[in-house]
């Protein structure tokens, strides 16, 4: 379903952002992306979502190959994918409601159907009380509910998300994580950049580490035990910049 | 619709800018038409003008009438000419009796000589040409003297290649400051909008669906500058016709193309603009 080969990326002016780097997701699958902080986890969902081009080897999402797909192809493959950040990105001046709406609404969705997937988008999230509300009066959880609701709204094969918990706290990341593997239990496949080492093991997912641009790790090719070393898990943690960015 | 309502929407959060935009677009169109009624206007008179004699030669008193059938023959023979007439004293006299109306008794027999009249052929009646057929007709040893095109049409000519010029260069200058501030206004409108195109992006909007308002936005302008612009021609033809001289005024199919010429440029400049921000968002 996704499939990186050799890929490369290089930036004109920071230089090498990813180098080598090829795995497989499967369908249905659950994927963690770590790594420190400049490793290139953004950058592998950025190739993903095809907001930008390997500069070598092939990524393959969903029968798009980053090597031909262009313009109203990936504008469909979008369609198709979930994607969720850190900073929630919902419109300001919109209630809860209308920015889900917003991805229906700028697809070219049959305004019959609007009204319903919007409702059963939210209530999926457990926002359904909150639809008319503006982003300004929802706790940071409940914003990324909406931001969530909105990347299901099309139906999904995959959710992409970045850093999805990095702004919350304790009790609104576990809720929303929740959310997270509850949609994964639904079959779509979520891939989740983050920096929560408490939550990845806690969970028994797949976990994928990056260095420096480079696959370290993936507990799909190597036995649990062969995990790196914990100090280095550690300074992983520390070093997320996104705390200063709060 | 969305589109249509998303661009006024974008005007509105400008509208100086907008109405910047809208004016400049009218003074390119402006510049076009009003240097294009002159052309026209111009065409018209040298229309008129050409219908006339071309190039007159007068005949010395003591020529041979055979020697002025040949050369007439071999004139006629130019590529240049359409007809070769002969005017005799008689004729002549006749002719200025009658132009002159009362001052007709000035005239006596005999004092205007016999001439020879050249027309051109339509389309070789520009004064170069003139000016080679009547250096040819000068080389007959009995052509005492040769007049043709009056300055003035020459006149006119330069006139109309300078109407055309300066129009064009104009028109264009201001085309080219209109595509500025349409891109400036376009500008603002991505900026202030940044966030929702990235979302719109993000969940799969394709570039046209995005594009869309911001050609509207600019076929919108533009149509308004090509009305404003054929308002201001009009007035401007009014005026000269109530105090200069009668003009005609364009057709429909010129009015037509003025317009489509606004929305063109509104289009052209929201094109070139949108596709450059957009791709820094
Ligand atoms: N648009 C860009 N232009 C230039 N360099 C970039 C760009 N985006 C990322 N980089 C560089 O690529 C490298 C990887 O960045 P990336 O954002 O993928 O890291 P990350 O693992 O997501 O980090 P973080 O955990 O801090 O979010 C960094 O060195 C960064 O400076
Ligand atoms: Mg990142």
């Amino acid at each position: 379903m996704i499939r990186l080969t050799n890929v490369a990326k290089e930036y004109p002016r920071s230089g090498v952002a990813l180098a080598q780097v090829s795995f497989q997701v499967k369908k249905g699958e659950f994927v963690f992306l770590t790594g420190p902080s400049g490793s290139g986890k953004t950058t592998i969902l950025k190739l993903l979502y095809m907001d930008d081009k390997p500069s070598e080897g092939e990524v393959w999402i969903n029968g798009v190959s980053s090597k031909t797909a262009k313009g109203r192809e990936i504008s469909r493959l979008r369609r198709r994918i979930g994607i969720v950040f850190q900073d929630f990105r919902l419109l300001e001046d919109r209630t809860a409601e209308a920015n889900v709406r917003f991805a229906l609404e700028v697809t070219g969705s049959p305004k019959a159907t609007i009204r319903a997937k919007v409702s059963r988008a939210l209530t999926q999230v457990g926002l359904a009380s909150k639809a008319t509300s503006y982003p300004r009066e929802l706790s940071g959880g409940e914003q990324q509910r909406v931001a969530i609701a909105r990347a299901l709204i099309n139906d999904p094969f995959v959710l992409i998300a970045d850093e999805p918990t990095g702004n919350l706290d304790e009790r609104a990341t576990r809720g929303v994580f929740q959310l997270l593997r509850d949609i994964n239990a639904s079959g779509t496949a979520v891939i989740m950049a983050t920096h929560d080492l408490d939550l990845v093991r806690r969970s028994n997912y797949r976990t994928i580490e990056l260095n420096h641009g480079r696959l370290v790790f993936d507990s799909a090719e190597s036995p649990a035990s062969a995990r790196p070393p914990e100090e280095s898990l550690e300074l992983t943690d520390a070093s997320g910049d996104y705390r200063e960015s709060i | 619709m969305r589109s249509v309502r998303e661009a006024l929407a974008a005007s509105g959060r400008a509208p100086l800018l907008s109405v910047l935009g809208v004016v400049t677009i009218a003074f390119s169109i402006f510049a076009f038409g009003l240097f294009g009624l002159v052309a026209i206007n111009i065409r018209k008179a040298l229309e008129q003008v050409e219908q006339r004699v071309e190039v007159r030669a007068f005949v010395s008193d003591s020529t041979e009438i055979e020697s002025v059938a040949a050369a007439m023959k071999d004139i006629g023979e130019f590529p240049e000419v359409l007809r070769v007439d002969y005017v005799s004293k008689e004729q002549a006299l006749a002719r200025a009796r009658k132009e002159m109306g009362e001052f007709a008794d000035v005239f006596e027999a005999g004092v205007l000589p016999a001439s020879i009249e050249v027309h051109l052929r339509p389309g070789r009646q520009d004064p170069a040409t003139v000016k080679s057929v009547a250096d040819r007709v000068k080389t007959y040893d009995f052509i005492d003297d040769v007049r043709y095109g009056e300055e003035w049409v020459a006149k006119l000519y330069s006139l109309r290649t300078i109407a055309t010029v300066a129009g064009i260069a104009l028109g264009v200058a201001f085309a080219a400051v209109a595509i500025i501030i349409i891109g400036a206004t376009i500008r603002m409108t991505v900026l202030a909008r940044a966030k929702e195109i990235s979302i719109m992006r993000l969940v799969g909007a394709t570039d046209m669906f995005i594009r869309l308002p911001f050609l509207i936005d600019g076929l919108v302008k533009g149509v308004c500058g090509g009305l404003l612009a054929l308002v201001f021609v009009w007035i401007a033809d009014r005026i000269v016709n109530e105090y200069v001289i009668q003009t005609v005024f364009f057709d429909r199919q010129m009015i037509f193309l003025g317009i489509v010429g606004g929305a063109f440029m509104g289009v052209l400049g929201s094109l070139v603009s949108v596709g450059r921000h957009l791709r820094r968002i």
